[in-house]
C-alpha cells in the first residue's frame, strides 16, 4: 500500500469547524481513524496509472454522452409560480413580518 | 475625505498603489439562475422562493438559458475568451441567507478569461486586464436592524437567493484611485450598452470589492493587500481607496506590517474598518457541482449570441465624432446611455443637417435642462421639436436670436418648440428692399470697415451682418441678409 498523507487531530477539528460540527472526544478519535482509512484507500487507487485517462469534473461524464444542444439541457427564462409564503414560513422555527428570523448574526 | 493620517504628500509619493477590482453584476433575466422563481427586485419578502431557493432536500438546479446568453455577451463585450466548456462549482460556507450551505459558482474553469477594457488616464489610454468573468448565484438578504427585536434577531429574506450574477475580476493593473473610478465607469457603461444588467447600485445590481496594496516605487513584488468591501458607489470606491492607501503607507512608515484582511467602508466617517475575520476563516472547499453538467457554449451558439452585440460605447463615440464632427467631450455627452445615443441618432437622421441639430442640442438644450434640473425625458422641447428648430435654422427662416427666444419661452411655459414657433411666428424681414435700406444705413455709418472689406478683408462682412441684425432686432432673414450684404459690399 502506498504511503498516504496523514490527517492530524488538528485537521479533524478544523474540518469540523468548517462544517459547523461539534465533535466530542470520542467522535474526534473515530473521525481521525476513518479519514485516515479513506486517504489510505485513495492512496491505493493512486497506484493505478491514469496518465491516459482524461480528468473529469463530474461522474456524469463517465457516460460520455454526446453533448446535447444547450436549448435542450437548459431552462427557458420563463417564470414559474413560487411557493406560498405562509406555508414556507410555517415550517420555520421562527418567523415574523414575512421574514425568517434567526438568532442575531454579526454582519459579514 | 477625512484623512486621519499624518502622511505627507512627499512620503505618499514614495509608494505605488496596486489596485484590482471585483465587480458583481445581476443579470436582467426574468427568472433566477437555477429555478423559475422571478428575480424581480423589490417584491414582498420571501414571496419569490421555491424548494431550490430554500435548499430543500431533493431540489435540483437547472440553468437558465438566458443567463448564459447574457454572461457570454458580457464576456465578449469585455474581450474575454469564452470557454466552450465551463464547470460550475460549490463554494461552501454557512450563513443564514444561504440555505443550501453553498453558493453555486465557477472556480477553475470560468466562462470567460483574458479580457480587457481601455480607460482614459491623464497620460492617455490605458489597457486594464480582466482575469475572468464567471457565473454564479446571489445569496439572500439579512436584515440586521430596524425591527423591535433586532438586538437579538436577524431577519432573512430569501427572494434574492439564486439571482443570476456575473463576477468580473480585473488584473491588479490600476495604480491610482482615479484609474479604479474610470475602470468602473467604463465597465458599467459597456454592461449597460449590452443590456445584460441595469447596473443599479442602489438596488445592489452592481456591487464592487476593491483589492489594494502599496509598494515602494521601483519594487516589483506586490505588498500585502487588503480587500475593501461594502462600497456602494463609484465615488466611495475612490474615497475608500484613497483612505486605504494612506492608511497602509502609514502602517509601513511607522514600522508596521499591513495585515491581509477584509475591511469595510464607512461612508459617514470616510474611513475603512477591519472586519476582524478569524484568522484563515475562509476555506470555501470548492468542488465541482455534481448536480449540474458542464456548461457547453458551442461555436455556433457563441456566433448566434454575438449577433446581438450592439455597437459599444468606445466604437460609437469614435464613429459619432467622425460622422457629426464632434469633440471627444460632446461625444461623451451624447453617448452617455445607449437609449439616448439611439434617440439622438434617430433625430439626427430626420434633421436636414445632423451637425446643426447636434449644435442646437449641445448649445440650446443641454444648458437649459441643466439649469432647470431636468432629464431629457422631462424636457419641454422634445427631440422632434429640436429637429423642427434645427431645420428652420438650417433654412435660414430663424435667426439665432429668434431661436433662443423661442427656446426660452418653451422652457418658461413648458411647451414644445413647434407649439411656441407656430404661435409666436417671429416676424422675419424677408423683403429685400427693406433689408437693403438697413444695409445701406450701416454701410454709410461705417466707412472704415467698408474700406477694409474692399481692401480684401472679406471677413468684415460678418460685422455688417451683425450690425444689420441688431438694427432689425434679430428679425432679418439671416440667409437673405448674408446674400444682400455681400452683394452690396461687392457692388
Amino acid at each position: 500500500m502506498a504511503e498516504a498523507a496523514k490527517v492530524t487531530a488538528e485537521d479533524v477539528r478544523r474540518v469540523a469547524e468548517l462544517a459547523n460540527l461539534e465533535l466530542d472526544a470520542g467522535e474526534e478519535v473515530r473521525m481521525l481513524r476513518d479519514l485516515n482509512a479513506i486517504l489510505g484507500h485513495v492512496a491505493q487507487l493512486n497506484e493505478l496509472d491514469t496518465s491516459s485517462v482524461e480528468a473529469m469534473a463530474q461522474v456524469t461524464e463517465i457516460l460520455a454522452l454526446p453533448a446535447l444542444p444547450a436549448l435542450e439541457t437548459l431552462r427557458p427564462d420563463v417564470i414559474r409560480p413560487s411557493l406560498d409564503r405562509d406555508i414556507v414560513l410555517g415550517g420555520a422555527p421562527e418567523a415574523g413580518s414575512g421574514f425568517f428570523k434567526v438568532p442575531k448574526v454579526l454582519e459579514r | 475625505m477625512a484623512a486621519t493620517t499624518s502622511i505627507t504628500p512627499e512620503i505618499l509619493a514614495k509608494y505605488e498603489p496596486v489596485i484590482g477590482l471585483e465587480v458583481h453584476v445581476q443579470l436582467l433575466t426574468e427568472t433566477k439562475a437555477f429555478c423559475g422563481c422571478s428575480s424581480k427586485y423589490g417584491a414582498e419578502p420571501n414571496t419569490h422562493i421555491c424548494p431550490n431557493c430554500l435548499g430543500l432536500p431533493g431540489s435540483l438546479p437547472v440553468l437558465n438559458y438566458r443567463a448564459v446568453e447574457f454572461a457570454v455577451l458580457a464576456s465578449m463585450a469585455i474581450h474575454c475568451e469564452v470557454r466552450e466548456r465551463s464547470i460550475f462549482a460549490r463554494k461552501n460556507y454557512f450563513y443564514p441567507d444561504l440555505p443550501k450551505g453553498y453558493q453555486i459558482s465557477q472556480y477553475d474553469k470560468p466562462l470567460g478569461e483574458h479580457g480587457w477594457i481601455d480607460i482614459p488616464t491623464p497620460a492617455g489610454s490605458k489597457r486594464i486586464g480582466i482575469t475572468r468573468l464567471h457565473m454564479e448565484e446571489d445569496a439572500g438578504k439579512s436584515i440586521h436592524d430596524g425591527f423591535p427585536d433586532s438586538a437579538t434577531r436577524t431577519y432573512v429574506d430569501l427572494n434574492r437567493c439564486g439571482t443570476p450574477l456575473i463576477e468580473i475580476v480585473s488584473e491588479p493593473d490600476m495604480r491610482t484611485p482615479d484609474e479604479a473610478y474610470e475602470y468602473l465607469t467604463r465597465l458599467k457603461e459597456i454592461l449597460l450598452y449590452t443590456g445584460v444588467s441595469d447596473c443599479n447600485m442602489e438596488e445592489g445590481s452592481l456591487r464592487c470589492d476593491a483589492n489594494v496594496s502599496v509598494r515602494p516605487r521601483g519594487q516589483e513584488e506586490f505588498g500585502t493587500k487588503a480587500e475593501v468591501k461594502n462600497v456602494n458607489s463609484f465615488r466611495f470606491v475612490r474615497a475608500a481607496l484613497e483612505y486605504e492607501i494612506e492608511r497602509q503607507v502609514e502602517v509601513i512608515e511607522t514600522g508596521g506590517r499591513v495585515v491581509q484582511e477584509s475591511r469595510t467602508w464607512n461612508s459617514q466617517e470616510g474611513r475603512t474598518y477591519s472586519m476582524r475575520s478569524k484568522e484563515q476563516a475562509h476555506d470555501y472547499r470548492y468542488f465541482p457541482e455534481p448536480d449540474l453538467p458542464p456548461l457547453i457554449v458551442s461555436a455556433e451558439w457563441k456566433a448566434e449570441i454575438a449577433k446581438s452585440m450592439p455597437e459599444l460605447p468606445e466604437a460609437r463615440r469614435a464613429r459619432m465624432i467622425a460622422e457629426y464632427d464632434l469633440t471627444e467631450q460632446d461625444a461623451q455627452t451624447l453617448t452617455a446611455t445607449r437609449e439616448f445615443a439611439d434617440t439622438f441618432e434617430a433625430s439626427a437622421k430626420k434633421a436636414k443637417s445632423a451637425k446643426r441639430l447636434t449644435n442646437l442640442y449641445l448649445s440650446e438644450l443641454t444648458g437649459r435642462l441643466k439649469a432647470a434640473g431636468l432629464e431629457l425625458a422631462q424636457s419641454p422641447v422634445t427631440m422632434d421639436g429640436l429637429v423642427v428648430a434645427s431645420d428652420l435654422a438650417e433654412k435660414g427662416d430663424l435667426s439665432s436670436r429668434q431661436l433662443k427666444q423661442i427656446f426660452d419661452i418653451a422652457f418658461e411655459k413648458n411647451e414644445d418648440f413647434p407649439v411656441v414657433y407656430e404661435r409666436e411666428k417671429p416676424q422675419q424681414i424677408s423683403d429685400p428692399a427693406e433689408l437693403e435700406s438697413m444695409i445701406d444705413q450701416i454701410i454709410a455709418g461705417n466707412p472704415k470697415q467698408v474700406e477694409q472689406y474692399r481692401a480684401g478683408k472679406k471677413t468684415v462682412a460678418a460685422f455688417f451682418v451683425g450690425q444689420v441684425m441688431r438694427l432689425s432686432k434679430g428679425q432679418a432673414n439671416p440667409a437673405l441678409l448674408n446674400e444682400l450684404v455681400t452683394k452690396k459690399l461687392d457692388a
